[in-house]
């Protein structure tokens, strides 16, 4: 940026692409509707869901994703259960039963062989568990300087099911359901990029979610919209829900699990557990005379066993998501900005 | 949350809350209440405070977020040290997003410069020794919290013989700030909730002055939204009584005279400098320059930084702001051209900072507004 520009595009707004564009946030969000939509909106993307699907072509659905998590390897996980984790997500919130992934790796000059194949070992233990296989591939080498070890990128196919889950089906009085304790993926990452010396309890919630959302789907017929609050956080979600829903959400405070030690990392930091990513978790919307069923067929599963209920959708068409405090306050929830930067003191 | 930490606050906080009330009720006109620090701002609003209160009791938000009251001209300098020094600057998180003149750190590294977000001071000694050939300058921002910090990574490199690090010190003082504040005459204040993490430092002696010669109450608070709510009831018990006095709700960290050991190391190192302020403009022994046995440590030296005076950027309120002579709607940027996502003042780029609070937090109309909620 030179001294000389003379329109006033402060932060991170201006000509140049910054680390917050992909954050997952409100930047990220100006970033599709300035640049990509214009060019490449169509029915099928504009609809913005974690998987497109597509109506005439026998009934499937599409996902693609890249990971680019430093370190490669963090407690709870590894940038390899990440990558099937999040594609199979993505498709299964959908609704969709994931039938292939297909793999891209793009690898640095200079990468020790064995952290490959560690990695390499990760994808194809989760792959297995999530049941689902990767079909395709490609691997690039860029030379040292121009990566950062091991970049991922997972696209993944799967079969659409009968289920409509879309923020259109979300009604006043439905329930708010979240899958187990916040904040995990996000702080065990950024505690071992930032801060390696800290010895913490906090670990990752990476894992593939797709057969506990496949009974959940199956065993309860009131459930209307899923996500994975993956960057952005619950915040992320709830705000976004409440604002394509135009209708007014409210969660508790009080009933938002969070274990102690990451609400205690995210507060040496700075940094609310509300936006903070996760990685095996699901928000669930259902219908209310469902929502007791569906509590029970999340716990049935070892990855919902802390499931739930922490908010409701009201009647006010007024699109806001509101925080109901502990102290019995409320509050504005908005969707994070960008990049998550720790506070000073 | 729901945490098994978390014990549940709501009958003390519901108790306080009465006590406010009743309080308030005896004083029949609106009183207000400053707090200086970005922490209690933050709390307040993320517990939803301000929402509890009762209507004649306002919590304003006073010159206590570091990000806020650094000038731009601190900013340019840093920005400065990066394109044309080709250093390595370090810097903690929220001052990436702070506009100077001419963009923000932020910006420059989209372009390029070599900014490194550090979590310590001694992450910046550390990438300093690990590479000689960098010039590393470390954005010493802060109150008297974060000064020992500086001060240590000074005495560390030295220790060190390092010959690549420096500081460019921004750091404050709290209580000329204070007592800028209330001499200004144009500030209505009817008492302070005192920053809970600097008196850990300074201790809480240091705010007895203000007692004493303004005759205002004081209460140093913990940062809990429940032991503000306690602070907040306790200040306006101690107005309606018409008795101020110095409590301290945060004795289990603060005591009557601070940390001694913080307080020599900043001593040894750092001596009072006339300082400006963004907002407040220059006060008489307001900063913390390095003392001159340390001045090869001093990036503004080392590099013979000028020190211009920038013009803030019209329109912009956040200095009535962070001085309380302004709450952020009677801003017209607020909402409107300054918003998280393009932040012109420096009290919305900080999640610290107050716009940035009651954008997010509070006023819904506001953020219709903008159009962040449609």
């Amino acid at each position: 940026m030179t001294a000389a520009s003379p329109s006033r595009k402060t932060s991170s707004t201006g000509s140049r692409i910054s680390l917050a564009h992909g954050g997952g946030g409100q930047l990220t969000d100006e970033l599709f509707v300035s640049a990509i939509l214009p060019r490449l909106g169509n029915s099928v993307l504009n609809d913005l869901l974690d998987s497109a699907q597509f109506a005439g072509a026998g009934r499937l659905a599409m996902t693609i994703d890249s990971y680019i998590v430093q370190p490669l390897k963090f407690p709870g996980g590894d940038i390899g259960r990440l990558c099937i984790s999040g594609t199979v997500n993505d498709l299964a919130v959908c609704g969709a039963r994931p039938l292939g992934i297909a793999l891209s790796l793009i690898l640095t000059e200079g990468l020790d062989r064995q952290v490959l194949e560690d990695v390499l070992d990760s994808i194809a233990a989760t792959a297995n568990l999530a049941d689902v296989k990767v079909v395709t591939g490609d691997t690039k080498v860029v030379g040292h300087g121009h990566g950062d070890g091991i970049y991922i990128t997972t696209a993944g196919v799967g079969a659409a099911g009968p289920y409509v889950l879309h923020p259109s089906q979300v009604r006043p009085g439905d329930v708010l359901i979240i899958s187990g304790p916040i904040a995990d993926h996000g702080m065990a990452v950024m505690l071992a990029r930032q801060m390696p010396h800290v010895k913490s309890a906090v670990r990752s919630d990476v894992a593939p979610l797709n057969h506990m959302i496949a009974d959940l789907l199956e065993g309860v017929p009131g459930v209307v919209f899923l996500r994975d609050p993956t960057r952005g956080g619950l915040a992320g979600v709830a705000a976004d829900l409440a604002a394509r829903t135009g209708l007014h959400i409210t969660l508790n405070e009080t009933d938002i699990p969070v274990r102690p030690q990451t609400l205690h990392a995210a507060d040496m930091l700075g940094i609310d557990p509300l936006d903070v990513a996760n990685e095996g978790k699901i928000v669930v919307v259902v219908r209310p005379d469902s929502a007791a069923q569906a509590l029970e067929a999340l716990r049935e599963d070892k990855h919902g066993k802390e499931a739930c209920i922490v908010g409701s959708v009201g009647v006010d068409e007024d699109g806001i998501c509101e925080l109901r405090t502990s102290m019995g306050g409320r509050r504005i929830l908005q969707k994070p900005y960008g990049e998550q930067l720790p506070r000073i003191c | 949350m729901n945490t098994t930490a978390v014990f549940d606050s709501r009958e003390q906080t519901h108790q306080s809350l009465e006590r406010l009330r009743a309080a308030a009720g005896r004083l029949n006109r609106p009183v207000k209440f400053m707090e200086i620090c970005g922490t209690h701002t933050m709390s307040a609003f993320r517990c939803g405070l301000h929402s509890l209160m009762p209507e004649n009791v306002t919590l304003l938000s006073g010159p206590g977020c570091p990000v806020c009251v650094t000038s731009q001209s601190d900013i340019d300098q840093l920005i400065d040290l990066a394109h044309h020094a080709k250093a390595t600057i370090c810097t903690y998180g929220d001052m990436l997003r702070v506009a100077g003149s001419h963009g923000s750190l932020e910006e420059c590294r989209a372009a390029g410069a070599d900014i490194r977000m550090v979590y310590s001071s001694l992450d910046a000694v550390e990438i300093a020794r690990l590479d000689f050939s960098r010039q590393v300058v470390f954005a010493a921002v802060g109150f008297e919290t974060t000064t020992p910090s500086s001060a240590v990574a000074v005495l560390e490199a030295e220790r060190m013989g390092l010959h690549n690090f420096t500081i460019l010190s921004s750091h404050k003082r709290i209580m000329p700030a204070m007592r800028a504040l209330l001499d200004s005459g144009d500030v209505r204040i009817d008492g302070f909730l005192c920053p809970g993490h600097v008196a850990v430092i300074v201790g809480a002696d240091v705010f007895e002055p203000i007692v004493r010669n303004y005759h205002l109450p004081c209460i140093i608070a913990g940062f809990e939204g429940p032991q503000i709510a306690a602070a907040l009831a306790r200040l306006t018990e101690l107005v309606a009584d018409g008795t101020p006095a110095l409590e301290n709700y945060y004795s289990q960290a603060v005591t009557a005279h601070g940390n001694t050991t913080a307080q020599k190391v900043i001593e040894q190192v750092f001596v009072p400098a006339d300082w400006q302020w963004r907002g407040l403009g220059d006060l008489k022994d307001s900063g913390l320059a390095l003392r001159p046995h340390y001045a090869h440590f001093d990036a503004r030296l080392r590099f013979s930084v000028r020190r211009e005076q920038v013009k803030e950027t019209p329109g912009c309120r956040c200095g009535d702001v962070i001085t309380g002579r302004a709450t952020p709607p009677e801003c017209r940027l607020f909402a409107t051209a300054c918003t998280p996502v393009r932040a012109i003042g420096p009290c919305m780029v900080s999640s610290e900072g107050t716009c940035q609070a009651w954008f997010k937090y509070s006023r819904v109309k506001f953020a219709r507004k903008a159009g962040v909620l449609s």
